[in-house]
């Protein structure tokens, strides 16, 4: 059966949803009455995220530093250039020797981070401040959310998610690859392949735990009794939902201290713990 | 332990009011609920509230406290320092009555305009059959005590009252997945959900799950969910592909 017209009653309240003038509400010229220190979220996840945004910008751009064999940062993997340090990844192309190859390749990261259904509480609160707290009012005059373009892009999130998930073969690879030394002999180890291994299983389990990646797997059924594995994917999935914020953190920090990582090496600050 | 407390309540009607100072006597384990009922017993016998069950389960006596919106018979006196003074005011999100009553006549409006539950036909011996694994999402929100704190806390219609119109509130989105996620329940409401109730205007910043009284994860487990589903139908050009050419079911 396809969807039936909302049932219409003869009961619409004037002012509660029918779009008349409102009765009154409570006169509280007050923003809000909360006590305690509500801003202190918002103002941290605006700084720890313009922060990444201003350091990623800035490595993306830079274009150098970015390979010290056998680790590459993330935010040039895949290197898909014939301008590509190291030899990670098939070169698709030459570019213009000025364009950076991380300019091709962030938007699929950046795409799935900003539709992201934990980052858009995160920066409508902090950055759009719509809400900045529950209970504190918010400054525009106007709100219209997601129910138009641009914000109806939000609903292709589950595109970015496909494509991340591309990506994270990607960088689990190149983690593999840090099996190496540098002369590219397998059977070693050392500090950087942690780091890119760690960021790896940070990267899956942050994609993993998505509630597109949810909903795909087995919560768009109605029956789940028709379909046990699909249940039980989605069950484990659900589990790792809760923690999707974490994630969302954990794996946005370590892929600056990978990139920093790689960044130290290549300049030759420190040098590569290695294992053996 | 027995002290005196700073209140400031509300007090007024449609036509005006202000926060008005009292200091009354608050005994250990008392909620804020109890000092509200002294308070009428005490000092101000034409104070308005509206309270029930005293248990957290009928969702009547809703209110701000400090500014937060909250059950006052499941807000400990506890929870506060004895020198702080405890602000309570009515929701702001509905047209106030008088004192801390408001009028909440907007959810029942929205409440009506869902389409209802409508199950498939019965089995041959005449009796609705499904599994508990199919049902266990829509119990979740079936928790529901309607205390609205979820729409008073809902900036979309806080703080913007011309959204009332377009916008259910989160209690009336979950209830539209409720209904959509049902084992037994015909009706595709994804159509609905965005155009009649407002779906979209929710920017899923969590105040409703933050709120909640009875724990129940609005946003994770019904409010985003729903959004996924109308992207199955309105937004993903594969999804709808797949629909028209294998005309898949929803399962």
């Amino acid at each position: 059966m396809t969807a039936t017209a909302p049932r219409r009653t003869g009961a619409v309240t004037p002012g509660s949803g029918n779009g008349s003038p409102p009765p009154r509400r409570a006169a509280i010229a007050a923003r809000h009455l909360r006590t305690d220190r509500w801003w202190i979220q918002p103002l941290v996840t605006m700084t720890v995220l313009l922060a990444f945004v201003v350091y990623s910008s800035f490595r993306a751009f830079q274009n150098a530093y970015y390979f010290a064999e056998p680790y590459i940062s993330p935010f040039y993997s895949p290197c898909i250039t014939t301008g590509c340090e190291g030899d990670t990844f098939p070169e698709f192309f030459t570019g213009p020797s000025f364009i950076s190859p991380a300019i091709y390749i962030l938007i699929i990261p950046l795409g799935l981070r900003a539709t992201c259904y934990y980052y858009r509480k995160a920066y409508y609160r902090s950055f759009w401040l719509s809400p900045p707290a529950c209970a504190v009012g918010e400054p525009h005059r106007r709100y219209t959310g997601e129910s138009r373009p641009p914000l109806l892009v939000q609903n292709l999130h589950r595109y970015a998610l496909y494509a991340a998930l591309v990506f994270n073969v990607i960088l689990t690879y190149d983690a593999v690859l840090g099996f190496r030394d540098e002369t590219g002999e397998w059977g070693h180890m050392g500090l950087g392949t942690l780091v890119l291994l760690a960021n790896a299983a940070l990267l899956w389990l942050y994609s993993l735990s998505c509630h597109s990646c949810r909903h795909i797997v087995g919560g768009r059924l109605n029956h789940f009794s028709k379909h046990p594995l699909r249940y039980k994917a989605w069950t484990q999935i659900s589990r790792l939902n809760a923690m999707h914020a974490k994630f969302a953190w954990l794996s946005l920090f370590s892929v600056a201290i990978a990139d920093a990582y790689v960044f130290l090496l290549a300049t030759g600050t420190i040098s590569d713990l290695r294992f053996f | 332990m027995t002290y005196d407390a700073r209140f400031r309540v509300w007090r007024g009607d449609a036509t005006g009011g202000d926060l008005q100072d009292f200091t009354v006597q608050v005994n250990e384990g008392e909620v804020v609920l109890d000092i509200i009922h002294r308070l009428q017993a005490t000092q101000a016998g034409d104070l308005a509230v509206r309270w029930n069950c005293k248990a957290g389960k009928c969702g009547s006596c809703s209110a701000e406290i400090n500014g937060r919106p909250r059950l006052m018979c499941m807000t400990r006196m506890g929870t506060f320092g004895e020198d702080e003074t405890v602000t309570v005011t009515p929701l702001r999100t509905f047209p106030v009555i008088r004192d801390l009553v408001t009028d909440v006549s907007y959810n029942y409006d929205k409440a009506a305009q869902i389409p209802a539950f409508t199950p498939r036909a019965r089995d041959g011996d005449g009796n609705h059959r499904m599994q508990q694994v199919d049902v266990e999402r829509s119990q979740e929100f079936r928790k529901c005590i309607e205390c609205y704190l979820c729409q008073d806390t809902c900036h979309v219609i806080r703080d913007h009252e011309g959204n009332k119109a377009a916008f259910a509130g989160p209690r009336f989105l979950i209830r539209l997945a409720e209904l959509d996620m049902h084992p037994l329940d015909v009706v595709d409401r994804r159509a609905a959900a965005q155009d009649e109730f407002g779906l979209g205007y929710c920017n899923i910043t969590k105040c409703c799950s933050e709120v909640c009284p009875e724990g129940i994860h609005l946003t994770d487990n019904g409010i985003i969910p729903l959004k996924e589903r109308v992207v199955d139908r309105r937004y993903d050009p594969l999804t709808w592909l797949g629909s028209v050419i294998r005309r898949r079911p929803r399962d």
